[in-house]
């Protein structure tokens, strides 16, 4: 059920004028995440591109608690903070967010969130992914996709493919598990309501592709558009996996059909991060959408949904 | 420099008040971010669906503004202090209302009145 | 009703945590450490902690960022870690004192690897010298329970808001069981007032973030100037120089309360009215002093020892004064602060070069990664010390000594030999 626009909430829990750069896809994912969520949030936030949205000195943007952890330490931090408010019996009326970026998720921070995950620490886990260390400036992460170019892979583009984190916490058995782009905001924001919902049945894992400019190499106002060809050519399917059951979302569902997706030279083309990708590497890149839609089929029929 | 009792005083208040790094919520946190922008966008009120429906029916430019510095209203207001000038709004609005003019050809600059109001979202 | 039981030094601080009425545990087990987790998992279990949150983390890391965060929330918490785990734990024990949050934790202490050792010396605690939490040393294991309790008070007070650590040697103090008198809650409740928090997460009318990145010059706006990290810094260092007064108020309140008393809280003096001579040492090492007083002062020597407690501040003044009428002290250092001398033999020639009177000192190291250290071993160091106490080249000599090496029996010969 999609949400109207008209009655998506009006108060903003950012203010503008923030330090993130114009066109910014993670500002744009903040902004909707925390409209989802409301003023009764804490937030915890590592070291990343958000951090320094949130303000340097003494001034902030958001209007929710942040404070601010060590990198990798994010989920311990969003544990500890549960943990409190149950010690003082807060915890049913204010949720705690971990506030992470691809770094803080798939690679150093992914210790705290798999110990965290096992556990059932009651929070909200995401993960605003922009698929390199962008706040450091550019360099490779886990999460950095086939061929792509950064700064710690500058002339032979990245040679791995990055890592499926969505299979990683789905073999944690979490109740709610979803994968959002800043391309669909109302998606966002109904995400983060339902995790909001799930509050007390451990933690809750949300990874919002967001776009980046400088990091990916194309024009500020493309940002939301390259979000939304992501999801058009099946690239980055918008999904959950609720207590165990994959739901494919609307946006998404018609490209279980293949001759539906657009080229993913569409979404390729128009980043210089992807300037270097021969033939042969697109071919991986089709394969790999391939592959995971064919998974996504077999998984509905086993379900019985289609 | 002989450590008087004032001295003592003093550096006890202070290690008594300053103790964690705190913030508080402030509107610009980097300043006027507006001064930014190369481009700005510029609504065509008569191209402009809320405007031409006189309902809060479209309002994407509303929605997919990272900076949260255009209104949700009838017609859509820009905050002029704040944008960055990214194009966003231009780039998704499906009337192509919105026209992303040289900064320098605009009618009004940072700090003056803006063409369509001060505020952007609701704070 | 206090009740009387025979513990481990792991267990009286398990203990303690319990009395304390702490509201949020997060620990990695680690060895010689690991019964404290273990312990505290009963009383969770049991339910004999119904008021308290444990996060059984995955790391020692992952302990100390949830403590840290739940003091941040306001909550009372409590952790433990030796070695390699309090290692792992450093860069957020750096958070934790920046931060300026009362959290309490213990060390048993243990050496650090490489090698892999899991056996006492205090090279952990002193490696956390500089990262400004308040440090004390115990000697037995109602010391250990007493001094936690005495640490979230003076965490806790206004005056000082520092993170504190309390050392208590890996096993010789946490695997050897000794008497311990557990408090009654109530007491303890009396002695130990709520909490009060300089943070306030929670309070949503009046909507504040921590711990930003905090720039190098004042944030400055119309609505007020703020610090920068500059001014955070001194902040923690002046508090830290004003709390020296807060332990001693607080041992002083402690005694009144519970009955004991750790000499004046700051350090333990044993036979030092008439001594020439001092011993210097902290923990299991000034605890195998005081045999070694004894007998010394049965050959005729006048020795005696102070026994440090409070080891962060460092407590220049109340050592000044300790030292004042001493000719020769002899540190015993169950660390090295590599490259230079052992920590405690280095700090007090620092805290006393400005003294009125300075006396000899003469450093040694001893028993590294758990090697025994025996009465004839500190004997020979003392005894040393003051055969050479008035050969210039031996006070200006370079290299450290250590005692209870032992090399020939590695195969090792001086040349002539």
């Amino acid at each position: 059920m999609v949400i109207k626009v008209s009655d998506l909430p009006e108060e903003e829990m950012i203010l503008p004028g923030t330090r993130l750069c114009s066109g910014c896809g993670i500002q744009l994912a903040y902004r909707w995440a925390l409209k989802a969520l409301g003023p009764k949030t804490i937030v915890t936030n590592p070291a990343s591109c958000s951090t320094v949205c949130g303000g340097v000195g003494g001034y902030t943007p958001l209007k929710v608690p942040t404070f601010y952890c060590c990198f990798e330490t994010v989920a311990a931090n969003a544990a500890g903070a549960a943990a409190a408010l149950k010690a003082k019996g807060q915890d049913k009326e204010i949720v705690v967010l971990a506030w992470a970026g691809d770094g803080g998720t798939y690679d150093i921070g992914i210790q705290g969130l798999s110990g965290a995950s096992e556990r059932g620490d009651n929070f909200i886990f995401s993960c605003v992914n922009n698929q390199a260390y962008m706040n450091t400036g550019i360099q490779r992460s886990g999460a950095t996709p086939y061929g792509a170019t950064t700064t710690t892979t500058p002339i032979l583009g990245k040679r791995q493919l990055n890592k499926n984190m969505r299979k990683i916490m789905e073999a944690h058995g979490l109740i709610y598990i979803a994968q959002t782009s800043v391309g669909y905001p109302r998606d966002i924001y109904e995400k983060f309501r339902k995790a909001r919902e799930f509050n007390g049945k451990g933690v809750r894992y949300i990874e919002i592709l967001g776009t980046c400019p400088p990091g990916w190499g194309f024009p500020t106002d493309q940002s939301v558009n390259l979000a939304k060809l992501a999801v058009e050519t099946g690239y980055w399917p918008l999904l959950e996996r609720i207590d165990g059951k994959l739901v494919v979302s609307q946006p998404s569902k018609r490209y279980l059909d293949k001759s539906k997706r657009k080229d993913i030279r569409e979404f390729l083309k128009g980043q210089a991060r992807f300037r270097r990708l021969t033939e042969e590497d697109i071919k991986v890149w089709e394969n790999y959408i391939d592959a995971q839609w064919d998974e996504i089929r077999a998984e509905l029929e086993k379900q019985g949904d289609i | 420099m002989v450590r008087t009792e004032q001295d003592i005083k003093f550096e006890r208040k202070v290690s008594q008040t300053i103790l964690a790094s705190q913030q508080s919520v402030a509107i610009g946190e980097a300043g006027k971010t507006g001064e930014w922008r190369t481009m700005r966008p510029i609504l065509h009120t008569e191209k402009c669906l809320v405007v031409k429906t006189g309902k809060l029916s479209c309002n994407l430019c509303w929605m997919y503004c990272p900076e949260n510095t255009v209104s949700r209203a009838i017609p859509p207001e820009f905050n002029y202090d704040y944008c960055k000038g990214c194009g966003i709004c231009a780039n998704e609005c499906p009337a192509h209302a919105i026209e992303m003019i040289p900064e320098k050809d605009a009618p009004s600059s940072v700090g003056e009145e803006s063409a369509t109001g001060e505020t952007g979202g609701k704070f | 009703m206090p009740e009387q039981k025979v513990l481990t030094g792991n267990h009286a601080a398990a203990y303690a945590c319990k009395s304390a009425n702490v509201e949020v545990v997060a620990a990695y087990p680690i060895t010689p450490q690991s019964p404290v987790v273990e312990k505290i998992s009963e009383f969770v279990e049991a339910g004999e902690l119904p008021n308290t949150q444990f996060v059984t983390v995955e790391s020692e890391q992952s302990a100390i960022s949830a403590v840290v965060a739940a003091s941040q929330m306001g909550a009372r918490v409590f952790t433990a870690s030796s070695a390699n785990g309090l290692a792992y734990m450093y860069e957020i024990l750096c958070w934790a004192a920046g931060s300026r949050l009362p959290l309490v934790m213990c060390i048993a202490t243990r050496g650090l690897g490489a090698p892999w050792t899991v056996w006492t010396d205090h090279q952990d605690a002193f490696s956390m010298r500089d990262v400004g939490f308040i440090q004390q040393f115990v000697e037995s294991n109602q010391e250990a329970y007493d001094t936690v309790l005495m640490s979230y008070r003076i965490a806790e007070d206004p005056r000082v808001y520092l993170p504190a650590f309390v050392s208590y040697d890996g096993y010789i103090l946490s695997h050897t069981m000794m008497p311990v008198q557990i408090e009654d809650e109530d007491k303890v409740k009396e002695f130990l007032p709520p909490l009060k928090p300089h943070i306030h997460l929670t309070d949503f009318d009046n909507v504040r973030s921590v711990n930003p990145v905090t720039p190098p010059g004042l944030t400055v706006r119309p609505e007020g100037n703020t610090p920068g990290y500059y001014e955070f810094r001194y902040s923690m260092q002046k508090a830290h120089e004003y709390a020296t007064e807060v332990v001693e108020e607080v041992a002083k309140e402690f005694e009144a309360k519970f009955g004991r008393s750790y000499g004046n809280g700051i350090y333990k003096p044993y036979k030092i009215d008439d001594a020439e001579v001092l011993i210097f040492a902290v923990a299991s090492v000034a605890s195998e002093s005081r045999g070694v007083v004894d007998k010394l002062r049965e050959e005729g020597l006048k020795v005696g020892l102070i026994s440090l407690k409070l080891y962060r501040p460092f407590p220049i003044k109340h050592l000044r004064e300790a030292f004042s009428k001493a000719e020769l002290v002899v540190v015993f250092d169950r660390d090295v602060g590599y490259g230079m001398e052992g920590i405690l033999a280095a700090e007090l020639k620092t805290a006393l070069y400005a003294a009125d009177h300075r006396p000899i000192i003469r450093g040694f190291i001893v028993g590294l990664g758990g090697r025994d250290i025996t009465a004839d071993q500190l004997i020979l160091g003392v005894k040393t010390a003051i055969a050479e106490k008035d050969d210039r080249t031996v006070q200006q000599n370079t290299h450290v000594d250590f005692i209870g090496v032992q090399l020939e029996e590695l195969g090792f010969k001086k040349e002539g030999m």
